[in-house]
């Protein structure tokens, strides 16, 4: 296979009295989506948190196209060409979208003194590229990003990540907190970003829209990699049941059955 | 659904660019201060009758109005950057007294008073952003210590070098002229200097790339470092310009007055948020507009100096603002979250 576009080797993260993350190793590669799957707590915000620069890893090794890394900082994160959306896509709600759009990186016109902020080229910007992502009904980059939809507003920083050259891209629970027509947007958003070679982590703890566009997948539990496979290699069944922790979900639905049939019996009459 | 039925008469509507900009600027963070600000002027047009509306009423808020917007625009900013500045009013007064003891009480030229008091100033406000940016306390406990602070070693130290705490100052022709004369005998100089910094503070925040910066670091701190953004340095400059505007209006009224006192500069701290606030600026930051600084600022003067035209006790002053001020607030967060349900109408077809 060819070289991943991030290699993380046995990494792991203690903080005070517990060990959030042990030992977990996994490649990413270029137009691939690698689905990050594991129940609340199990650790995928604080790998997340390391791969975008805010935590440093207490141990194991990162590398980026083939060469070993260290995150100083969120801001060094991207210099390597890593994005990362968190959750709720995008956090300057009382901005415009033509303003969020480039935070950091404003584009300039005019000259010395009287260099000023290009608002409108920023605007005409994020629009096209939004709507370059299939989203047509934001129109105007002065509208407050708070106005969007949750979707929007996930295309928008995806849409941003990518405009500045972003070639592997975080997606922390982007559809967690969508409906069911705009989580089928971001998924194909996703797609539309791995066909342009654009390596994607998705996090999610939705088992369906994992097996709609991941690749690869991992799951953690407490911490750990508890399976790592390619796509088709488990079924939808299988997953569920190993993120619930094993047998759970079997004997739930036996309780579930046994349940049904007393209510059947005593309350139909 | 009152969305749906203006969708089919929007040829007609949206045809007048007038409609369709006064539209839109309720979608701005300024919508509900500039109704604040004409609402309390009609009021007292109304109620204080035409000594109000007399040059001679004019003046009396507009020089108010003029010595707080020097303060409260750099405050704004930092109000909008995330962070407050309650040590304006003891800036204000060290300065001011740092001029009179070294012009007045030494008689050391005016110039060198004028360049010290700001440079105490400037001095001060950057140290509020190294100790706001170092430390990460919250800029309220970090301010309102540099209050208390600058306050008791402004009034120790006049007391030690001078013996009292208040200086006299006999400002030279020149220096009268650019910071303390009344124009046409009613106006303060200090009205062009307002409309100097607000010209200034305007373009840095609506035209430049810091302005986008300041909203973003207002916005999320966090997102704001991680695109980039020199949060810090951006804070510790913006207190510094916060330090410049309090002994800015330190120096404009020891020459106006010809001399300080110790305690002057006080009622600024309140005032000075009260104006931002009212303006349309979110307290927690992240949103606002030097145009809505401005006319809180106003709205602030009109109230503050219209009661003495309406022949009323003016007890009842504190009484207003306080339901001004609720108010105001209301009617800004009724336009904010206008502005996060609607898109503002282009007149294009989405
Ligand atoms: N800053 C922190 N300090 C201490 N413990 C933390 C910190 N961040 C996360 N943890 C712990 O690490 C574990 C994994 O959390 P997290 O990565 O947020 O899980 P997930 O995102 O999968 O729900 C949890 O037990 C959590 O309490
Ligand atoms: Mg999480």
């Amino acid at each position: 296979m060819t070289q991943p576009l991030l290699r993380l080797t046995d990494v792991g993260k203690s903080f005070v009295g517990t060990n959030a993350l042990e030992d977990i190793s996994l490649e990413v590669h270029a137009g691939q989506v690698l689905c990050l799957l594991g129940d609340n707590g199990a650790g995928k915000s604080t790998l997340i948190k390391i791969l975008s620069g805010f935590h440093a890893p207490t141990s194991g090794t990162i590398e980026v196209d083939g060469q070993p890394v260290v995150f100083k900082s969120p801001r060094d994160v991207s210099a390597y060409g890593i994005a990362t959306v968190h959750q709720f896509g995008g956090t300057f709600q009382l901005m415009s979208v033509g303003r969020s759009f480039f935070v950091g990186v404003e584009p300039t016109k005019g000259w010395g003194p009287f260099k000023r902020f290009d608002k409108g080229l920023a605007g005409e910007i994020a629009v096209r590229e939004m709507q370059s992502l299939g989203i047509t009904r934001v129109t105007d980059g002065k509208r407050l990003v708070g106005s969007l939809s949750g979707g929007e507003r996930q295309a928008l920083a995806i849409a941003r990540a990518v405009y500045f050259g972003a070639n592997i891209l975080i997606l922390d629970e982007p559809t967690a907190a969508l409906g069911v027509k705009e989580a089928t947007h971001v998924l194909r958003i996703i797609m539309q970003a791995r066909a342009k070679g654009v390596a994607v982590i998705f996090v999610t703890h939705n088992v369906l829209h994992a097996m709609m566009v991941g690749d690869h997948f991992a799951v953690l539990i407490h911490g750990r990699k508890a399976d790592d496979f390619h796509k088709g290699e488990r079924t939808r069944e299988q997953i569920t049941d190993l993120m619930a922790g094993g047998e759970a979900m079997a004997d739930l639905e036996a309780e579930l059955a046994a349940l049904e049939a007393s209510a059947g019996s005593t309350g139909r009459s | 659904m009152t969305v749906q039925i203006s969708d089919t008469a929007r040829p007609a509507a949206a045809g007048t660019s007038s409609g369709r900009s006064l539209r839109n600027l309720t979608y701005r963070p300024e919508a509900g201060a500039l109704i604040g600000t004409l609402g309390v002027f009609v009021f007292f047009a109304i109620f204080g009758g035409t000594h109000f509306l007399a040059s001679a009423g004019t003046a009396a808020w507009l020089n108010v109005a003029a010595e707080l917007g020097i303060i409260a625009l750099p405050v704004g900013l930092l109000m909008i950057a995330g962070e407050l500045d309650l040590s304006v009013g003891s800036v204000l007064a060290a300065s001011s007294m740092t001029m009179a003891i070294v012009s007045g009480y030494w008689g050391a030229p005016m110039i060198l008073g004028i360049v010290l008091a700001l440079g105490v100033g400037v001095t001060a406000g950057a140290l509020n952003g190294l100790i706001v940016t170092r430390t990460n306390v919250p800029s309220f406990v970090v301010t309102l210590a540099t209050l208390f602070g600058m306050a008791g070693l402004t009034l120790g130290l006049s007391r030690v070098i001078t013996g009292t705490t208040s200086v006299a100052l006999n400002p030279d022709p020149g220096s009268k002229a650019v910071f303390g004369t009344l124009i046409a005998g009613q106006f303060e100089v200090a009205i062009l200097w307002w409309i100097v910094v607000a010209l200034g503070v305007g373009w840095m925040l609506q035209m430049t790339k810091y302005g986008n910066w300041i909203l973003a670091v207002g916005g999320d701190k966090e997102s704001a470092r991680a695109a980039g953004i020199p949060t810090n340095r951006l804070k510790i400059a913006l207190y510094t310009g916060s330090g410049f505007g309090a002994a800015l209006v330190g120096v404009i009224q020891t020459i106006l007055y010809n001399g300080a006192q110790v305690a002057n500069g006080q009622s600024f701290v309140f005032n000075s948020i009260i104006a931002v606030v009212v303006g349309g600026v979110l307290l927690t930051g992240g949103y606002g507009s030097v145009v809505g600084i401005v006319f809180g600022t106003l709205t602030f003067a009109i109230v503050n100096q219209g009661i003495y035209y309406t022949g009323w006790n003016s007890d009842w002053a504190s009484f207003i603002l306080g339901v001004l001020i609720l108010a105001a607030v209301l009617m800004n967060n009724t336009f904010r979250r206008l502005a996060l349900s609607h898109a503002p109408r282009s007149g294009k077809k989405a």
